[in-house]
């Protein structure tokens, strides 16, 4: 149903409030928490609000300022778009607070309140506008519209991951940046190209216009590219840890639980909407290659590591090859059921690993390292943390009920009823692995500690904490969840066929 | 349309410049200024793009304002990205990103 006057413009509100918080937050000294999380709270409202309008009305479009295209830019809300800005939304007001609890706690230390502050004044400001790309990110209709949004989610995702001040954090931003840049400007290409052959921007129109032509196969390409530099899918994925753990606790959370879904959602959105009829099976193949690889190299690799923060890192290289694993089997059956498969995988890992994080960062408060062999006698002292810890990890294992684990059954089931069994050895291989280093760090949690261990420990206040255990519970439970995602998930522009071809898990 | 053509490839060639520097050379302003190169090689293409439409003389103006647009961005980026470099010099006395014996840095330097 086309938007029409009657009905109130939710859709903008997603960009423009966090643009306006972010100014405000900016400007003003004090109060900037309150002003985040009043934006924040009202960006999670708006997104439920544009949620029900969706389940009443249906798809919507906005032509903002009264523009259509191919001259104006559009905004318009789906299923998919819808839920991305949910998990956006929930995921964003848990780092708010977590943020809060983390700055406190942190100023409160006496050595370097100087330092402290300054982290806390520009990390609000920034986070808002990386909230706002990332809105614009889902919600834009409009190929050059959503490289602006891009390239907001590289400088703001650059500018979080220099504040600690570390010099490895510096350059492993300094590289970030570069990158983004890189993948950015391959995107920009890719964009001339695809005008060049089809002269306009309007998704909707492209999707009519794309021919399988030269130009559109060269664009199909350097937009692929670029999307995947940002992405991090092995091979390249070599910037990510780096960045994501060496960044402030609330900043790794947002980095790795949202700015890598931004352009996956996209390069997905491309693959399977845009350029559908033009993909072929091999190339399919060819990226469910990359996203095996990556699961077993991230999980691999988060086992070898000696830092938390760096084996939750990997793992996160690890978990974005499920979402790739999903390409090659998008054909089989009779339905595209891939969206939901790639959903509730993203949404799952966006709740878990920012839980997953968020308590990394806890433990490196409270005990001032995040060496995993010493770890002993946390699960004492932090009991909350601990258990946010354990049950994220479960949700990354894709245990039930979790919605990783309604995602990988889905991918089972439709790789055995394809009979492409490869790729189901290699989710079972992932998941082993992930149990492997998610219960690694899990048993040093329990040891008993020597006597004068936890000396130095501090105590935490309850934000730093219960924000973890919320959303691992909520990762935990999005299986149980599922049907309100999937109905929500059908008001799509795209045929999202049945759900569970081979009945209910 | 030889003009376009001409401008086009002028472009692409100034995108694969860039992009071989960004990869081959560690020092950080070069790696910028390669970024750079690379932007306006695509801003390039574009506006040899404008041209294409509606031929004999007309443009095209909606690839000028996305010109407009990606320069106001490609500055912003670069200035955020020096303020970058600059720090990690600071901050790590180290001339280069990747560590490479010091007569070698210097050598860059120079270069």
């Amino acid at each position: 149903m086309i938007f029409h006057a009657g009905t109130p413009s939710w859709v903008i509100a997603p960009i423009v409030l966090p643009l306006i918080a972010g100014l405000l937050c900016f400007l003003c000294n004090r109060k900037t928490f309150v002003i985040a999380l009043a934006a924040a709270l009202a960006n999670f409202f708006v997104a439920c609000l544009l949620i029900y309008q969706l389940l009443v009305f249906g798809t919507m479009r906005c032509y903002i300022g009264g523009w259509a295209p191919p001259l104006g830019i559009t905004l318009r809300t789906d299923g998919p778009a819808l839920l991305m800005l949910l998990m956006t939304a929930v995921t964003g007001l848990g780092v708010t607070l977590y943020a809060r609890g983390y700055f406190s706690h942190r100023i409160s230390d006496p050595v370097r309140v100087g330092r402290h502050q300054r982290q806390q004044r520009y990390f609000w400001p920034l986070w808002m506008l990386m909230l706002a790309g990332l809105n614009g990110l889902f919600l834009s209709g409009d190929i050059f519209n959503l490289y602006v949004t891009l390239e907001l989610i590289g400088i703001s995702a650059a500018s979080l991951a220099a504040l600690s001040g570390k010099p490895a954090s510096q350059r492993a931003s300094f590289r970030y940046l570069l990158i983004s840049l890189l993948g950015s400007l391959t995107y920009l290409l890719g964009v001339v190209f695809l005008y060049r052959s089809c002269g306009v921007l309007d998704l909707e129109l492209l999707r009519n216009l794309a021919a399988n032509g030269l130009g559109t196969r060269a664009a199909l390409a350097l937009l692929t590219v670029g999307l995947l530099l940002k992405t991090a899918l092995v091979p390249l994925h070599f910037w990510l840890p780096p960045a994501h753990a060496n960044a402030l606790a609330p900043v790794s959370v947002i980095l790795s639980a949202l700015v890598v879904k931004g352009s996956f959602y996209l390069l997905f959105r491309f693959w399977f909407e845009l350029f559908a009829p033009m993909v072929s099976k091999s190339a399919l193949n060819f990226m469910g290659i990359l996203g095996a690889i990556a699961i077993l190299w991230g999980a691999i690799q988060a086992m070898r590591q000696h830092r938390l923060k760096l084996m939750v890192a990997y793992s996160t290289v690890s978990q974005l090859g499920y979402l790739f694993v999903a390409f090659p089997l998008s054909r089989v059956a009779e339905g595209a059921q891939v969206w939901s498969i790639v959903i509730f995988m993203a949404l799952t890992h966006a709740c878990a690993k920012s839980a997953m994080f968020m308590a990394a960062g806890s433990v490196y408060l409270h005990l001032g390292h995040d060496r995993i062999k010493d770890l002993a006698g946390v699960r004492a002292s932090l009991p909350i943390t601990v258990f946010a810890y354990g049950i994220a990890g479960v949700s990354l294992m894709g245990l039930p009920p979790s919605g990783a684990f309604i995602a990988k059954w889905m991918l089972l089931s439709s790789s055995l009823a394809s009979s492409q069994w490869w790729w189901a050895l290699v989710i079972m291989a992932g998941s082993l692995l992930a149990m492997v280093y998610v219960f690694r760090v899990m048993s040093q949690f329990f040891v008993i500690p020597e006597e004068n261990a936890l000396k130095n420990s501090t105590p935490l206040s309850p934000l730093l904490e219960w924000p973890a255990l919320i959303l691992a519970l909520i990762s935990l439970s999005l299986g149980l969840l599922a049907p309100w995602l999937l109905r929500i998930l059908s008001q799509g522009g795209t045929a999202f066929a049945q759900i569970f071809p081979g009945g209910l898990p | 349309m030889i003009t376009t053509l001409l401008y086009s490839l002028t472009g692409m060639i100034l995108f694969g410049m860039g992009l071989f520097t960004l990869i081959i050379h560690s020092h950080p302003l070069r790696k910028i200024l390669a970024v750079n190169v690379m932007a306006t090689g695509v801003f390039l293409i574009l506006v040899a793009t404008a041209y294409i439409p509606l031929g004999q003389g007309e443009i095209d103006p909606v690839p000028h304002a996305m010109v407009l647009t990606g320069i106001v961005v490609s500055v912003s980026v670069t200035a955020l990205a020096l303020i970058l470099a600059c720090r990690v010099q600071e901050t790590s006395n180290l001339a280069l990103l990747k560590k490479t014996k010091p007569s070698q840095a210097t050598k860059e330097i120079k270069a």
